[in-house]
């Protein structure tokens, strides 16, 4: 099993859930983050005073995949969210050692 | 009036007329004339009885009259919406999250406090005829406020109606001033500040403009005759200045100018900027005091004003920094309304239009350049935009008022006097200079005195830890917004 982080723009967000349903994912964790990495923030002005944002708004995907299934949404990801500009995004792949259903306690790859 | 436009008719009709009403030309309206003519005309000499041209007469003012109640009326309830919600959206938006709440508050309870002082001693300050510079107290209660018209105000409306009408400008020049203090000023010391501040700057100050035999009064036999239709020294400069006294006496909001401190909701301060244009028909229109054409006027020359002014500001900042924003095109309409108030009765539209673009482009510079050169801390530019533009809008008055638009004033054989300098009376000018140094000095004088006053009772500034935690749940025990 593979866990899935992909932080995204928030304008690319619609596109990216519809990619991942398109390929057979049929469970996310979505969450509004903020953050910063070589996307410098931008100066937003107020009656004369400027105020530097550099934590901009962004999505986080999260998914937990069986391996098999893994590829095809990361390439699903990258086509959708790309747009080729700085603030893209990034996408973080882990290993994920168990995995638990609540309702009934099935684990691992049955429990996804 | 009723000579003038009897001498305008042909001399058959002027016989005709004077024959049919057995003479009695005096205390005739126009209006009653042509009537009369009318009916003349039409072969009724049957009403040609001095008793049914009474009765005609009786009937016209009342109709008269309820169509100035009615304007008066409504011109009232858009006033109090400038304040609540208008002015409490636009400085509400402005501020940030954790003091949304509080500072709505600081303009909604101006509608209650002041309403209870008005009525109990505020309206007879104000104007009971007194002195020169202070109303006295036959108006104590309302007693005598009723439903029959002051002629000195008034002569078509009730008293009641002038009475509620001043009452919502008395409520709106006290939550100006918030905007100067916002985000830092204890909740009881801002109560009795605001209650001390009406008393001894507001009701003495609209008493010396608008006040029968009041200082500045250029039409009830002022020393100092000074033009101002809608309050531009009254409102504008005494809240504006108190509000910059306010600022430099309570020093700067915790953490200024080092940490962020962004309007936390542009789209409310947006909604609000909106009704306080749509208020302002209420606030200068209306102080014509009746459904005339110079009401018509004043509505004409408030809306180009807040349309230049807008243009103004927003084209000054996306020159100077290249965007042009919403806050720059809402603060610039406000400061286009702000100055065109004192001369929204006696400018024609051409003018109008000049003094907003000359306002929306001067309060920019006030509360971007000035503001950062000098430090203050005037959190939602109350002086910026009040104090500056109605001290601009004050003496450009003297420069474009017209007999043209306002005949009010008459000279000694009776015709309209020249008002400003476009009528060639320069010296109008000089006259607006006082009445505005008179503001200037009433404003500040009497702020630093009643802020001391305040401090030494109560305390002005919230603790440290409030002002962090915010005014919301320091003072109120709310929060703005609960998102679940």
């Amino acid at each position: 099993m593979i866990k899935v982080e992909a932080i995204v723009r928030p304008s690319q967000l619609e596109a990216v859930k519809t990619a991942l349903i398109d390929v057979g994912v049929d469970g996310m964790t979505i969450s509004d983050v903020r953050g910063h990495g070589r996307q410098k923030g931008h100066t937003e002005v107020y009656r004369g005073r400027e105020y530097t944002v550099d934590l901009l708004p962004k999505n986080k995907i999260e998914l937990v995949l069986r391996d098999d299934q893994v590829e095809e949404a990361v390439n699903a990801i990258l086509k959708a969210a790309a747009t080729g500009k700085i603030g893209d995004g990034k996408i973080f792949l882990s290993k994920v050692d168990d995995a638990i259903r609540i309702r009934n306690q099935e684990r691992g790859v049955a429990a996804l | 009036m009723t000579t003038e436009t009897l001498s305008d008719c042909p001399m058959s009709m002027r016989r005709l007329f004077s024959a049919l009403s057995g003479g009695r030309l005096a205390g005739v309206s126009s209006r009653n004339f042509l009537k009369f003519a009318m009916l003349a005309v039409l072969g009724l000499p049957v009403l040609a009885h001095a008793t049914d041209l009474e009765s005609v007469n009786a009937a016209t003012q009342a109709a008269q009259s309820a169509g100035d109640n009615a304007w008066m009326l409504t011109s009232a309830a858009l006033v109090l919406m400038m304040t609540g919600p208008g002015l409490a959206l636009f400085y509400g938006g402005l501020v940030r999250k954790k003091n949304v709440l509080a500072t709505m508050m600081q303009s909604f309870i101006m509608m209650a406090v002041i309403t209870v002082l008005w009525g109990l001693v505020g309206y007879s300050l104000a104007f009971g005829e007194g002195n020169s510079f202070i109303g006295d107290l036959r108006y104590l209660f309302l007693s005598g406020v009723g439903s029959a018209p002051n002629a000195d105000y008034a002569g078509t409306i009730p008293q009641q109606t002038f009475m509620i009408y001043q009452l919502m400008f008395a409520i709106i020049t006290p939550a100006l001033i918030t905007g100067a203090f916002a985000e830092r000023m204890k909740f009881s010391a801002m109560l009795l500040f605001m209650v001390l501040w009406s008393l001894f700057i507001y009701f003495p100050m609209a008493h010396m403009v608008w006040g029968k035999g009041g200082l500045l009064n250029a039409f009830l036999g002022g020393k100092v005759p000074c033009f101002d239709f809608a309050g531009g020294t009254v409102v504008h400069i005494t809240s504006g200045v108190s509000a910059l006294v306010c600022a430099l006496y309570l020093g700067k909001r915790v953490g200024h100018p080092s940490i962020d401190m962004k309007p936390h909701s542009m789209v409310l301060s947006f909604i609000g900027a909106c009704l306080l244009w749509v208020g302002w028909f209420g606030f200068n229109a209306g102080s014509a005091l009746g459904s005339s054409a110079l009401a018509t006027s004043a509505f004409v020359a408030t809306h180009f004003a807040a349309a230049t002014a807008t243009l103004g500001w927003v084209l000054a900042e996306w020159i100077k920094h290249g965007k042009p924003s919403i806050l720059g095109g809402i603060s610039g309409a406000v400061a286009g309304l702000v100055a065109i108030t004192p001369a929204a009765g006696f400018v024609k539209p051409m003018p109008a239009m000049l003094i907003g673009l000359l306002a929306g482009v001067f309060c920019f510079f006030m509360v971007t350049a000035v503001k950062q050169k000098f430090g203050y801390d005037d959190s939602l530019d109350a002086f910026g935009v009040h104090g500056a533009g109605g001290t601009l809008g004050a003496i450009l008055t003297g420069v474009f008022a017209t007999n043209l638009v306002n005949n009010g004033l008459k000279d000694a054989s009776g015709n309209p006097a020249p008002l400003g300098w476009v009528d060639g009376h320069f010296g109008q000018v000089f006259n607006q200079l006082l009445g505005v140094a008179i503001a200037w000095v009433l404003a500040i004088v009497g702020s630093l005195a009643l802020l001391k006053i305040c401090d030494m009772v109560l305390g002005l500034r919230v603790s440290e830890e409030e002002e962090v935690e915010g005014l919301d749940i320091s003072l109120h025990g709310e929060e703005g917004y609960i998102m679940e």
